[in-house]
């Protein structure tokens, strides 16, 4: 079981709610995952209110926990007023904290993000923020109040899947108890499964799943990957060698010549 | 009186932040309001008195990742 803040969920598969072909395919994507959090944002309204009202009450009918976001935050006081904005119209201290340093890699500004993670922790939000895998940052984060880490894999919406492996494990190595979720960079249910082997909490995907041809037959297929890996960690995974190692036992073998 | 709403400028006799709301027809128990880089809390919005030149921020749900 997966514990956030105090949450137990049963899935490991976080969702966001962006770039589906239709709501209607949105909602499908969710119900096939299993998820039981979706993250969303919060954006200026034009047409009196009435276009975030639909996707508002389409989010109830889904009955699933929200994540709001900062996305598209790049400074403290920005991402700081806009997760209170969320808190007021969302009901929730949750909040997923991007500050962008970066406009072409959209990568964090790890120093904005941890001062961003002290006000806002100091002021009650239970905050989950978007961060690279630099274990100085982290320990940072931490000591600023965060109970949830959500380093990327690779940039955002880059479905290049884990490009530094060994930073992914010596992060995990180094947090044993801090739930970790993979936020980004994940492009395929096999890239899931490696983040998951390696010992992650979660993964948070979007376009991975909002992008494919059948986004909830993908989505079907990301929870069995995240599923697979949890129990291969869980089950205790064999050291790779250099040299075979007969599956077949040896002892008995009858001897032809 | 002048105000920025969502970066627009625009005329309103509205004096507080209730009465541009309505004027503006936004409706919901969905939107955030911010003035001036100052969250407003729904409950606080009839007697949020505005001032000529006041930036506001009304922000309702969107898809996100």
């Amino acid at each position: 079981m997966l514990t956030l803040y105090g949450q137990e969920l049963g899935s490991r598969m976080l969702l966001g709610t962006s770039r589906y072909p239709s709501p209607a395919i949105l909602a499908d994507a969710v119900r096939q995952a299993g998820t039981e959090v979706v993250t969303v944002s919060l954006r200026r309204e034009t047409a009196g209110g009435r276009q975030g009202g639909a996707f508002f009450e389409l989010i109830r009918e889904l009955g699933v926990r929200v994540l709001p976001n900062t996305a598209g935050c790049y400074t403290v006081s920005e991402a700081v007023l806009t997760a209170k904005m969320a808190r007021e119209v969302f009901g929730t201290n949750w909040i997923k904290l991007e500050v962008i340093g970066h406009h072409d890699t959209l990568q964090p500004d790890v120093f904005g993000l941890v001062e961003a993670a002290r006000i806002l922790a100091g002021e009650g939000f239970e905050v989950f923020p978007y961060t690279t895998d630099d274990l100085v940052v982290a320990e940072r984060l931490v000591d600023a109040g965060c109970k949830v880490l959500m380093p990327w894999c690779a940039p955002i919406g880059s479905a290049m899947g884990p490009q530094n492996i060994a930073a992914l494990r010596s992060m995990r190595a180094h947090f044993p108890d801090v739930p970790l979720i993979v936020d980004a960079g994940i492009g395929r249910p096999s890239h899931a499964t490696t983040v998951m082997e390696l010992g992650y909490d979660a993964v948070l995907l979007n376009t991975a799943v909002a992008g494919a041809g059948n986004p909830a037959l993908m989505a079907a297929a990301f929870a069995k990957a995240i599923d697979a890996g949890r129990a291969a960690f869980e089950a205790g995974m064999l050291e790779p060698r250099d040299m075979a190692v007969p599956s077949t036992p040896i002892i008995g073998k009858a001897v032809f010549s | 009186m002048t105000y920025i709403v969502n970066g627009e400028t625009l005329e309103s006799s509205a004096k507080t932040l209730s009465e541009l709301l309505l004027a503006l027809e936004y409706e919901g128990d969905w939107l955030a309001t911010a003035v001036n880089g100052e969250l407003v809390h729904r409950g606080d919005r009839a007697n949020h008195r505005l001032n000529d030149r006041d930036r506001i921020e009304i922000l309702s749900p969107m898809k996100g990742g």
